[in-house]
């Protein structure tokens, strides 16, 4: 059984109301970069840089990074066959850095993010943006800018989809009975 | 599922999948080396054995900064340094390294078989670093990698020439099984004493003429030419063989406008290709090197993290051993 | 299980009753007694027709001892010619005590045993020892071969007078080919003063330098040295002219090849005094058993391909082929578990002779009187011995099997002192039931 509880209209005015609190919070966007985690945080960071560019009129930088080789559970999850390259396409340096993710759950991807993102280089200052934060952390960790608290039970699965190729986008509840693992 | 060690002892019988999903994961870690910090914790507090009882400074160097830019332990034994240099037989040895529990083993070894011996003493994963004439499936895999960076057509579309000593060869070999795998047409050359008509058997075209046999090719594969066959008579003299064999800018010509021309290292300049090919605008030799070490990176981290998801294949596992192998038919 | 061989102990007097008698020299194929007195035959007649009592045994009457052979295959005990007993000097791979011991497991009452030793049999007195060391064993009896050249080395003639007169039956410097066309011709010549056969071992050095298996598909694959079939028969091209030229006795042991066969088939032809032996893995196995370079499967000459395996059973049927002999090659667990380049060359026979060799009967390749003519009336006439039959005044060497019982093969409780066999887990259809030697039950097998 799976709930929506985002619709299309809910993420672009979620992803909107980020990019003010961004633009507000760091004065602009000079030394501003996004960079989004594989896979869904990629096109969210795009979708925020295209929101700030129409309200600032500049779009920021947007790099990609992939933490699969930096996940501390790595041996617990196996292997995998999908992984894609980092690219940081600037220097990170005196850079700030908004790192971008859907959903914030135990807050160990965002740990494994932190330590990809050093390894390119030293930014000015690190601030984290979830379209969803589902509770549950086992980390030290909190989001800069939520799109939308969500209260979950652990044994529940939270999926998002981004519709990048004219799908709906939507964000679903589901029980993990019901859903794809 | 139980997957038990997975091992890489050659490119026959590895399905194309798994090949594909091994170059995919090397594509995406090819940017690790232009970072400012070239490391990722992945293979933190795993140990790999380089066990190097054939000299290679190069292959080992590749496997040896592979495994540290993925943070494992990564140690080099050589022949002149293992007990093998006092009389130790393999199997010891072999069950030496295996009591230091590693989580792969990196074997290069003159006999051919070495690293399937290998696998069959020791419990874990075992990496084929060149056997004998038998295989070299890495520098294969780097090989394809590099091919696949710069053609952009299905492999079926793609002419690979691989000229040279093939019957000593074992990147010949592995280069042949991963290619035909693949669906690549693969045509190779080189005197009648080094190319075994056998060969056509494995799907290769055989030709003895190195004009006819680069025409058209979007690859060109130029193999280390031993000294130490002239005395075998496989050939008269190095000279006669750079007369035929050498690849030189007139034979270059014959293939596709954008051949590119790759060599395993190291080159002797003017006999199997000629300084003005290999250091031309056509040659690859030193993406090859560059893809070595993300090749490598990727091979160990599938087969290091046991996962359902990463790559399964039927020759990365041990192969199964059928109930009376070599039987005659008999009615 | 095993007795003991006690000849102070045997029966006077013995009746083997009931079995199927397949003796090739008598052409007796059927249902006969054997009655067995002071270790030698002498009497066979149809089922319950032999009276002891009425026989050169008066007194013993019913108390002579009978073994029921009904529902088995009587035949004379087989003669293993091509035998490595490695004593003396490698008795870590086999002693000439436990390789007679695994020939009688097999049904082998008689092994001719291969000169290359430690010190090599290139004379009297390593013959004289092994002969001994034989008779003092027990079990199967034991014909040594002396060596070509002394020392195998391919230069000086050895001894071949002396060591007849010690008790060899051939020459050959099995192991290694005679290299030096002048000394076989010599050789060839100079064995006729005693009419002894030579046994060749064919393979070129320089077409067999360094190399490990049978060159072809699977050698390209694995990337290993292959040994060309004309690496073979180049050699027997070369002996079957020195024996025509020299009208000496030419036997050519483990021919291998589709192309030597045909030569000796030739030669036979031609009336030349050629005669050949085939190993039962030469038409059982192809050269694909190397696969996953298993090391059990390296032998010389090397499996061959699937025609040559064709050739050899075709060879056997039409009698090209004289003789089945093992080239029993026992190698310590060490030469075998390593890089397969580094492995020794050889594998165990004796203990798997017969049911492998059943296969080409219940293939209809051979007859069973054949297949028993194979394995014991042809290699005794090559050898000049005089084994190989049951008839009447002929020596008791005998054994019982039955040709369908199925049973495992298992390496690790091989009798052979070494387990270099491809065939363990095999399936096996043949089994050796009970074998004497001079009257006496050297080997019982007991489920």
């Amino acid at each position: 059984m799976a709930v929506e509880v985002l619709d299309s209209d809910g993420i672009r005015r979620a992803l909107t109301r980020i990019a003010h609190e961004i633009v507000e919070r760091n004065d602009g966007v000079k030394g501003l970069a996004l960079v989004g985690i594989h896979t869904c945080g990629v096109p969210l960071a795009r979708r925020i840089a295209e929101a700030i560019a129409r309200i600032e009129g500049t779009e920021p930088p947007v790099g990609a990074i992939d933490i699969t080789l930096y996940r501390d559970d790595a041996g617990r999850l196996g292997a995998t066959a999908h992984m894609e390259p980092s690219d940081i396409p600037f220097d990170l340096q005196e850079r700030k850095v908004v790192l971008v993710d859907d959903v914030l759950y135990t807050g160990r991807t965002i740990r494994a993010a932190l330590d990809a993102l050093i390894d390119f280089g030293r930014p000015a200052a690190v601030q984290l943006a979830v379209l969803i934060d589902r509770g549950h952390r086992e980390l030290p960790i909190r989001a800069d800018y939520v799109g939308k608290n969500v209260p979950t039970s652990r044994s529940q699965k939270v999926r998002v989809e981004l519709g990048e190729h004219g799908e709906r986008d939507a964000v679903w509840i589901e029980e993990a009975a019901n859903g794809t693992r | 599922m139980a997957l038990g060690n997975r091992h890489l002892l050659g490119l026959e019988g590895v399905s194309a999948e798994d090949i594909t999903v091994l170059l995919d994961t090397a594509e995406s870690l090819v940017e690790v080396s232009r970072r400012e910090v070239k490391k990722l914790p992945a293979l933190r507090g795993k140990t790999v054995i380089n066990f190097f009882v054939e000299n290679s400074t190069r292959t080992r160097t590749s496997f040896e900064i592979a495994a540290k830019r993925l943070s494992a332990d990564a140690i080099s034994i050589s022949s002149s340094s293992s007990s093998m240099a006092k009389g130790e037989t393999f199997e010891d040895t072999a069950r030496n390294l295996a009591a230091m529990s590693p989580d792969c083993i990196v074997v290069r070894h003159p006999a051919s078989g070495a690293a399937r011996f290998l696998a069959g003493v020791v419990d874990c994963s075992i990496i084929n670093a060149g056997d004998g004439s038998h295989e070299h499936p890495t520098q294969a895999l780097l090989d394809l990698l590099t091919i696949r960076q710069r053609k952009k057509c299905a492999w079926k579309d793609l002419v690979v020439t691989i000229v040279g000593d093939i019957v000593h060869s074992r990147v010949a070999r592995s280069n042949l099984f991963g290619l035909r795998t693949l669906g690549a047409t693969v045509r190779l050359a080189g005197p009648p004493t080094l190319l075994p008509e056998e060969f056509r058997e494995f799907g290769a075209e055989l030709y003895y003429d190195i004009g006819s046999a680069v025409q058209d090719a979007d690859v060109i594969m130029m193999l280390r030419i031993q000294h130490e066959r002239m005395a075998s008579n496989y050939f008269p003299t190095l000279n006669e063989y750079a007369r035929y064999f050498c690849l030189n800018a007139e034979k270059v010509a014959r293939a596709k406008p954008d051949v590119i021309i790759l060599h395993p290292g190291p080159i002797n300049r003017g006999i199997e290709i000629s300084s003005e090919v290999a250091d031309g605008p056509y040659s690859v030799i030193m993406s090859q090197v560059a893809n070595g070490v993300a090749l490598r990176m990727a091979l160990l981290y599938q087969l290091i993290i046991p996962g359902a998801d990463g790559i399964r294949g039927s020759a990365l596992v041990e192969p199964a051993v059928t109930a009376a192998p070599g039987r005659a038919r008999i009615e | 299980m095993t007795t003991r061989n006690q000849r102070n102990t045997a029966p006077p007097a013995l009746l083997v009753r009931g079995g199927h008698l397949v003796d090739p020299v008598s052409g007796r194929d059927g249902l006969f007694d054997v009655l067995i007195e002071h270790g030698r035959v002498v009497g066979v007649g149809s089922p319950g027709s032999l009276d002891p009592a009425q026989l050169a045994m008066p007194g013993m009457g019913s108390d002579v001892p009978v073994i029921d052979a009904r529902g088995l295959i009587v035949a004379p005990g087989f003669v293993d010619m091509h035998v490595h007993l490695r004593e003396p000097g490698y008795e870590y791979k086999e002693t000439i005590e436990t390789g007679t011991r695994a020939a009688v497991a097999g049904g082998v009452t008689s092994v001719a045993c291969m000169a290359n030793t430690d010190p090599v049999n290139d004379n009297a007195s390593v013959t004289k020892y092994i002969i001994d060391k034989g008779a003092e064993a027990g079990y199967a009896n034991v014909y040594p071969i002396g060596a070509v050249s002394v020392g195998l080395k391919g230069e000086r003639m050895a001894e071949f007078g002396k060591m007849v007169e010690a008790g060899i039956v051939a020459v050959s410097d099995d192991g290694m080919p005679v290299a030096d066309s002048s000394l076989m011709r010599r050789a060839l010549e100079y064995a006729r003063m005693f009419d002894i056969p030579v046994i060749v071992h064919e393979e070129d050095p320089g077409l067999c330098c360094g190399a490990v298996m049978n060159e072809g598909t699977v050698s390209v694959r694995l990337g290993l040295r292959g040994m060309p079939s004309a690496g073979e028969s180049v050699m027997v091209a070369r002996d079957i002219e020195l024996a025509r030229a020299t009208r000496g006795r030419l036997h050519i042991a483990h021919i291998s090849c589709a192309e030597a066969v045909e030569m000796v088939r030739r030669a036979k032809a031609e009336g030349l005094a050629v005669t050949a032996e085939a190993a039962p893995h030469h038409f059982i196995l192809e050269e694909s058993a190397v696969d996953g370079y298993n090391t059990n499967a390296k032998m010389k000459p090397p499996l061959r391909t699937a025609r040559d395996v064709e050739a050899v059973r075709q060879g056997l049927a039409d009698g090209t082929i004289d003789a089945i002999a093992t080239d029993h090659a026992p190698h310590h667990r060490d030469e075998k578990v390593c890089e397969f380049d580094k492995a020794a060359f050889g594998i165990l026979g004796l203990e798997t002779m017969l049911p492998l060799s059943l296969e080409l009967v219940r293939a209809g390749y051979l007859s069973m009187t054949r297949l028993i003519d194979a394995l014991a009336p042809a290699p005794s006439r090559i050898l000049g011995i005089e084994r190989g039959t049951l008839e009447p005044g002929a020596v008791a060497d005998l054994v019982l099997f039955d040709p369908e019982r199925e049973w495992t093969l298992t390496a690790a409780t091989m009798v052979s002192k070494s387990r270099n066999t491809p065939f363990d887990g095999w399936k096996m259809k043949g089994r050796v039931v009970r074998t004497l030697v001079g009257g006496v039950t050297v080997w019982e097998h007991t489920e």
